[in-house]
């Protein structure tokens, strides 16, 4: 009797509470994210594969693909330079309106995403501040894939900035000493010492940033002008489909935004997880 | 290289961390910064490196490496080898390529070939005994290890002047041990001006050729390790190199008296404070005509070379510390809670008036 008692407390945890909190976390995860996706396959089988193949391979989808992976790319890839900048500038450097930067960093996600729509719709149309200086310059944004990159990079500057900004803090100026107390020059120290660095947290970033600015809806379609084959998201023909009460063809398209977003964020974790095995003192 | 420091002061903000500093090292030197924290040792060493600007004003400072005058020169520049208590390894990088990251950022001109580098590197790593580690990552080595790596990373650029920061305080007692007796060696090898800070005296005066003792931003004192522990300037030096025993009573005819305990003393009358060490404090049964100090035996720890046995009594504020030889302690056969007499052999004093000691022995 003792003897299984005692296998029983040898075996068991020592923090308290794994069932519970356990059982709790997966109930969460099954109703609020594997349920949906469950009832996105579940409208999927009234398609047979023809069907399916037919709808997101139809012209006017696959435009808008191209729309929304180019846009979004653009998005990202300024948002990785610009976001490390502030990262940079909110970690290194001591200013005045520093935690006010610190806090404006997060209103894009506190932002309702149709208000930043309008907003940037307003500001970038040709009757617009910056929109009629701009298209004096010759330059139009508002209706054009510029004007989806540039809502896809507002409302997706977060993540680069928030992942990128905890690594620079963890790591310590020494390094940076280190590297020019040894000759390197500011622009070497910062190519084969600091960037080897971040490079994991900028590419989690800009990766993140990207799947977000893939399915973003409402910052985008009040400044996209939704010209079919031209300025028309992905996100947009979900819901044109759903307008016409066509549920399975939306969730055809919708599961390829899924897809695409999940390869990418595991690609990501998995090549993060090598770099990092590899700082941490793996064989990686 | 010898390093001369002329007038060198740093304010960070309102506080002053360096008073005006002249300091004069000699080439091949291995001199210790010694203070507590805060002390102003360490911003000492950063401005030495370059890693911070003294002040301007009022009177600009003037920091020399032989003749150089090197007061505005940026620390890439400065030909200086600096070490970091964390090590401040590249961690992304193997100990080869952090050995050999100096050699590689040279200007093409000036640059190594890939042959020289690399014959360098394994020579550095073979000084350091880390020749079988190159491939490895800094997070795969122990802290000995990567500090030894960032002492080989410093040395490779065969800098004029070392300098390191507190480069054995994250280290274990015993690897610290190793690493002094091993840094001292490559010292006397190489014969590199070297300037290090600690806050462990043991290792100032272990380490150091000479030692400048700090404290809140002044230099108290510079000394061979010997005079210092000799012959300490003031009582902040006797107090910062080692234990101290505190006797406070009055003077009267050539007698201290405190409590039920009394000394004689050679000192007029009046207030007297008295310093000794433990090992300046013989324990015995029994009370002399000149000195009555009873004390009872409250711990005992027989680490090391000596006993080091607490004593109390209700005429201490503090309890005294003494260290007796294991031939004596077996002899008294001390026990705790024993009641003893504790005879000074040898005592200190540091009248506020005067900054200098007044030393009287005894042989009691």
């Amino acid at each position: 009797m003792s003897y299984f008692a005692l296998r029983h407390s040898g075996s068991a945890r020592v923090l308290p509470g794994f069932g519970l909190s356990m059982g709790i976390s997966v109930l969460f995860i099954s109703l609020v994210l594997l349920l949906p996706i469950t009832g996105l396959f579940g409208q999927l089988a009234g398609l047979s594969l023809a069907e399916y193949w037919a709808i997101i391979t139809e012209g006017r989808v696959v435009a808008s693909y191209m729309v929304t992976i180019g846009a979004a790319a653009v998005a990202a890839l300024v948002n990785a330079v610009f976001g490390l900048l502030l990262a940079w500038v909110l970690v290194r450097y001591d200013f005045t309106g520093k935690r006010l930067l610190d806090a404006l960093m997060d209103l894009p996600f506190a932002l309702p995403t149709a208000v930043a729509g309008i907003t940037l719709a307003t500001l970038y149309a040709s009757s617009g501040w910056m929109g009629g200086w701009l298209e004096s310059l010759g330059f139009q944004v508002a209706y054009t894939w510029v004007g989806i990159a540039l809502a896809m990079a507002f409302t997706s500057i977060p993540f680069v900035v928030r992942t990128v900004q905890p690594v620079l803090e963890d790591m310590p100026a020494e390094v940076d000493e280190a590297a020019m107390s040894l000759g390197a020059t500011d622009g070497v120290a910062f190519r084969r010492v600091i960037m080897p660095h971040l490079w994991p947290a900028l590419v989690t970033g800009t990766g993140l940033a990207f799947v977000r600015s893939l399915g973003e809806f409402g910052a985008i379609i009040f400044i996209a002008g939704n010209m079919p084959y031209e300025t028309e998201i992905t996100a947009l023909m979900i819901f044109v489909k759903l307008q016409e009460y066509d549920y399975a063809g939306a969730s055809a398209i919708a599961s390829v935004v899924l897809f695409v977003s999940l390869a990418l964020l595991l690609a990501i974790n998995v090549w993060q997880g090598r770099f990092i095995r590899r700082l941490h003192g793996g064989k990686g | 290289m010898s390093i001369r420091l002329d007038n060198i002061a740093k304010h960070f903000g309102a506080t002053q961390a360096l008073e005006p500093i002249n300091l004069d090292i000699q080439e091949g030197e291995l001199v210790g910064l010694l203070g507590p924290s805060g002390s102003g040792k360490t911003t000492l060493l950063r401005i030495i490196a370059g890693l911070e600007t003294a002040d301007h004003s009022p009177t600009p400072g003037r920091i020399l490496f032989g003749e150089r005058d090197v007061t505005h020169v940026h620390v890439r520049d400065r030909r200086i080898g600096f070490v970091f208590q964390h090590y401040a390894l590249f961690r992304h990088m193997s100990v080869y390529d952090n050995v050999a990251f100096g050699l590689t950022v040279m200007p093409r001109a000036k640059r190594p070939s890939a042959q020289d580098i690399r014959a360098r590197v394994y020579r550095l790593l073979e000084m350091v005994k880390l020749e079988a580690f190159a491939n490895r990552y800094p997070a795969q080595l122990s802290g000995g290890q990567q500090q030894r790596v960032s002492l080989a990373r410093a040395l490779a650029v065969e800098p004029d002047v070392l300098l390191l920061d507190e480069p054995f305080g994250a280290l274990d007692a015993k690897v610290r041990q190793e690493l002094r007796r091993w840094l001292r060696h490559l010292h006397e090898e190489f014969n590199f001006t070297s300037v290090f800070v600690t806050h462990d005296q043991e290792e100032a005066l272990e380490l150091s050729d000479r030692v400048v003792v700090m404290s809140n931003g002044r230099i108290e004192q510079i000394d061979t390790p010997e005079t210092l522990y000799r012959a300490p300037q003031n009582r902040f030096v006797f107090e910062f190199l080692g234990d101290v025993n505190y006797l406070e009573g009055k003077v009267h005819n050539g007698t201290l008296t405190c409590g039920d305990a009394h000394l004689a003393v050679d000192l007029p009358d009046g207030d007297a404070e008295l310093l000794l060490r433990p090992h300046e404090i013989r324990l015995a049964e029994q009370p002399t005509p000149e000195s009555h100090l009873p004390v009872t035996i409250t711990a005992i720890s027989p680490v090391g070379a000596e006993v080091r046995v607490e004593l109390e009594a209700d005429w201490l504020a503090e309890p005294w510390l003494a260290t007796v030889r294991h031939a004596d302690f077996n002899r008294l056969a001390l026990r705790r809670g024993q009641r003893l007499y504790a005879h000074p052999r040898h005592w200190r004093r540091f009248p506020e008036a005067t900054e200098n000691a007044e030393v009287q022995t005894h042989l009691a």
